[in-house]
């Protein structure tokens, strides 16, 4: 039944009370208010008015009340309707994602911006392999600085030395930046409103650029390993490989190490962009997402540094991003980093669900 | 008012019959909205229970002041903004679960162009045509091409849009619209931006898609833009529709009513001792003109009479009751003026 506006229901009560006095209490839903009390409970058929012949009468005594039904009905169904397009809808063929995917790789990849960043990430381990080169290991380290000590016995060792120093910050920056502004950024300068009239579809735009992000994420970490390897290897001697556990492995093996130091540190900076996406959806503003973003990273660094609150660790994203330790032991220690991933992946699911959320919800006004 | 209410393109709608599009079916439409509002976060009513009707294969012009509703009415057809209530349809599918299967026969330009500064007018294209679930990425650079050419932009084409003028993005946004065979073109205030050359070109444009027999609905706040390209208009004030209806019968509205001859003359003290002789009235005496209403009376018996009695003969008009009265009328104000 419609409850849309209580004015038509009263009319219809006045009518059939005047029309057809089923019994008594017909007569008190012509007086306002307890006409809208009696249609509720549908004693007297008045709050039938919306369904079968009662309507018909009403359309017959007033027009705009029947408008108003109309519309109420229309309401209800839309407002459900828009929060849920049907992502199988919006799916669309496989070949239409993987064009619209190279679309926005190749975007971030020609954008100025971006290739500066890949760039100063690329240069960061030549500066660092150039320090040590000049002035040898930072020189009575403790157990936490024991990888830092091998890079000058070993070139390879830059390169972990490169990732650890990187994933603290400069990689997650960058990421940042591409990611929190994926979302807000297309908002910002009102191309998101074509892209979803194009139509992309909100959820398949969506998957699209994170997958994206992840591509970025994957590229930058490559940079940096591919940058410190060729700086390692031209600065310090190479060579089998002494591990954390004792044993050796040859170079090449070392260099499939790396591979997996790699593919570790963009699933946890892929988990970071999903924290950065979800941010993104939040805003038309990007550089709010990126500094949102940038700000939560050193906030949780903070409290991951307090020994008090070790109970906390294991839920920041940045406790598990230096955790890959594990390869440099034989056999290839596997507990840490599994732990990592799991933390992730969580990370993926719970921000990919805000991000999902929001964006399917979301009025585009810009 | 006359009309059937239940046919689309009948007479014209006011607001005296709210709901007579409401209960109209959609036949033939490549727009209907029923009791479509938005009211935003804070309660702006932006929309307000709106009723549209366009009847498939008209160039209709969807008319209002700058802030009557027609952007946000717009938004809520592509599916970029959720209406409070109400519901819609596009070709005749409704919406927004049909988005998917509509949108690629839509082409839409939305308040102003909007694309990546860093990319050429072409790699923007591309972009978009990318961006849908239907386009067969190997017609892409013909359907480019053809699409830029159509606009006048083939020579700019791999000039980055940074450095495009206003009047070349607006150009790019309408370029955008016809990258595919499209049914419905829905452009909010195409000619924004335009020179007076542009602004021809565009409405050239408009016509000829029209003719090609692609729905153009068309949002202004220019009565001389709709008038010079629509069969359709509705107008728009403060969120409500006020009228919609064929063009033709917007200017009948006040036909027989105020159609005026106007005679320029030196001699006007003569020429309006003719009309008064010929028994015109509202006889009015300007600088040089004087014009009177034209009633019955043929406009060359007339001429011949003025001629006659020797009046030294400049011009002779009919003068129409514009639209603009005919809307000023409607919405109670001129169109530039309303906030």
């Amino acid at each position: 039944m419609s409850t849309v506006s209580g004015e038509p229901i009263t009319r219809r009560g006045a009518g059939r009370g005047a029309g057809e006095d089923v019994n008594g209490d017909v007569g008190g839903a012509a007086d306002g208010d307890t006409g809208v009390g009696a249609a509720a409970d549908r004693s007297a058929g008045v709050g039938g008015a919306a369904d079968g012949d009662t309507g018909v009468g009403a359309a017959a005594d007033g027009g705009a009340g029947v408008g108003a039904g109309i519309v109420g009905a229309g309401a209800v169904r839309t407002a459900g309707g828009v929060r849920t397009v049907s992502p199988a809808r919006v799916m669309g063929a496989p070949r239409a994602w993987l064009r619209l995917l190279g679309s926005e790789v190749g975007l971030t990849f020609r954008r100025p911006r971006n290739i500066v960043m890949l760039a100063v990430l690329a240069l960061v381990p030549v500066l660092i392999g150039i320090a040590l080169r000049t002035f040898g290991g930072p020189g009575g380290g403790g157990g936490g600085t024991a990888i830092f000590e091998q890079v000058t016995g070993n070139g390879l060792f830059l390169t972990f030395v490169a990732l650890s120093l990187l994933v603290q910050l400069l990689l997650p920056v960058s990421v940042a930046v591409v990611a929190g502004d994926s979302v807000a950024g297309e908002a910002g300068i009102g191309t998101l409103r074509y892209l979803l009239v194009a139509p992309a579809g909100r959820t398949r735009l969506l998957a699209v650029k994170y997958a994206n992000v992840v591509v970025f994420c994957l590229a930058a970490v490559t940079v940096v390993a591919l940058s410190s390897l060729l700086v390692g290897l031209m600065l310090f001697p190479a060579g089998p490989i002494t591990l954390l556990s004792g044993g050796t492995i040859s170079l090449l093996e070392g260099v499939l190490r790396i591979g997996l130091v790699v593919l570790y540190v963009t699933a946890g900076m892929a988990a970071l962009a999903a924290v950065s996406m979800a941010l993104s959806t939040l805003t038309e503003v990007a550089i709010g997402a990126v500094a949102g973003t940038v700000v939560l990273v050193i906030v949780a660094q903070v409290l991951g540094a307090f020994p008090q609150l070790s109970a906390l660790q294991p839920y920041l994203l940045t406790s598990w991003w230096n955790g890959f330790d594990g390869v440099l032991r034989d056999p290839v220690a596997t507990g840490e980093m599994g732990q990592g991933l799991l933390a992730f992946a969580a990370y993926v699911v719970v921000f990919g669900s805000v991000a999902w959320a929001r964006f399917t919800s979301k009025d585009i006004t810009c | 008012m006359s009309g059937m209410p239940g046919h689309t393109g009948g007479a014209v709608l006011t607001a005296d019959e709210p709901s007579a599009a409401g209960t109209a079916s959609a036949g033939d439409c490549s727009i209907v909205t029923r009791g479509l509002t938005k009211r935003f976060q804070g309660g702006q009513v932006a929309v307000n229970s709106l009723d549209l009707a366009v009847p498939r294969g008209s160039v209709f012009g969807f008319l209002g002041p700058n802030g009557s509703g027609k952007t946000t009415t717009i938004r809520m057809l592509l599916g970029l903004v959720a209406p409070t209530s109400g519901s819609w349809e596009l070709l005749g599918t409704p919406m927004p679960a049909g988005v998917s299967g509509v949108l690629p026969r839509v082409g839409a330009l939305v308040e102003g162009p909007a694309f990546y500064p860093y990319l050429s007018g072409e790699a923007n294209l591309r972009r978009y045509d990318a961006a849908g679930p239907s386009a067969d990425p190997r017609t892409a650079g013909m359907r480019i091409g053809l699409a830029l050419e159509r606009v006048g932009l083939a020579a700019a084409a791999r000039k980055r849009y940074r450095a495009y003028s206003l009047g070349m993005r607006q150009r790019l946004a309408i370029a955008a619209t016809l990258l595919g065979p499209r049914e419905l073109l829905i452009l909010d205030e195409p000619t924004n931006g335009l020179d007076p050359q542009g602004t021809r070109e565009v409405r050239g444009l408009v016509k000829e898609i029209a003719a090609e027999g692609t729905t153009v609905f068309v949002s202004s706040h220019l009565l001389a833009e709709v008038e010079h390209m629509c069969s359709h208009v509705a107008v728009m004030r403060t969120g409500r529709l006020v009228a919609q209806g064929p063009i033709a019968e917007f200017r009948e509205l006040r036909a027989g009513e105020a159609v005026r001859i106007r005679v320029e003359s030196p001699d006007t003290a003569e020429a309006a001792a003719v009309l008064a002789a010929l028994g015109l009235d509202e006889i009015r005496l300007g600088d040089a003109e004087v014009s009177a209403e034209l009633g019955a009376e043929a406009p060359e018996r007339i001429c011949a009479a003025l001629v006659a009695d020797g009046v030294a003969v400049r011009g002779l008009a009919v003068q129409r009751p514009s639209l603009e009265d005919v809307f000023v009328g409607l919405t109670g104000k001129g169109f530039d003026v309303d906030g």
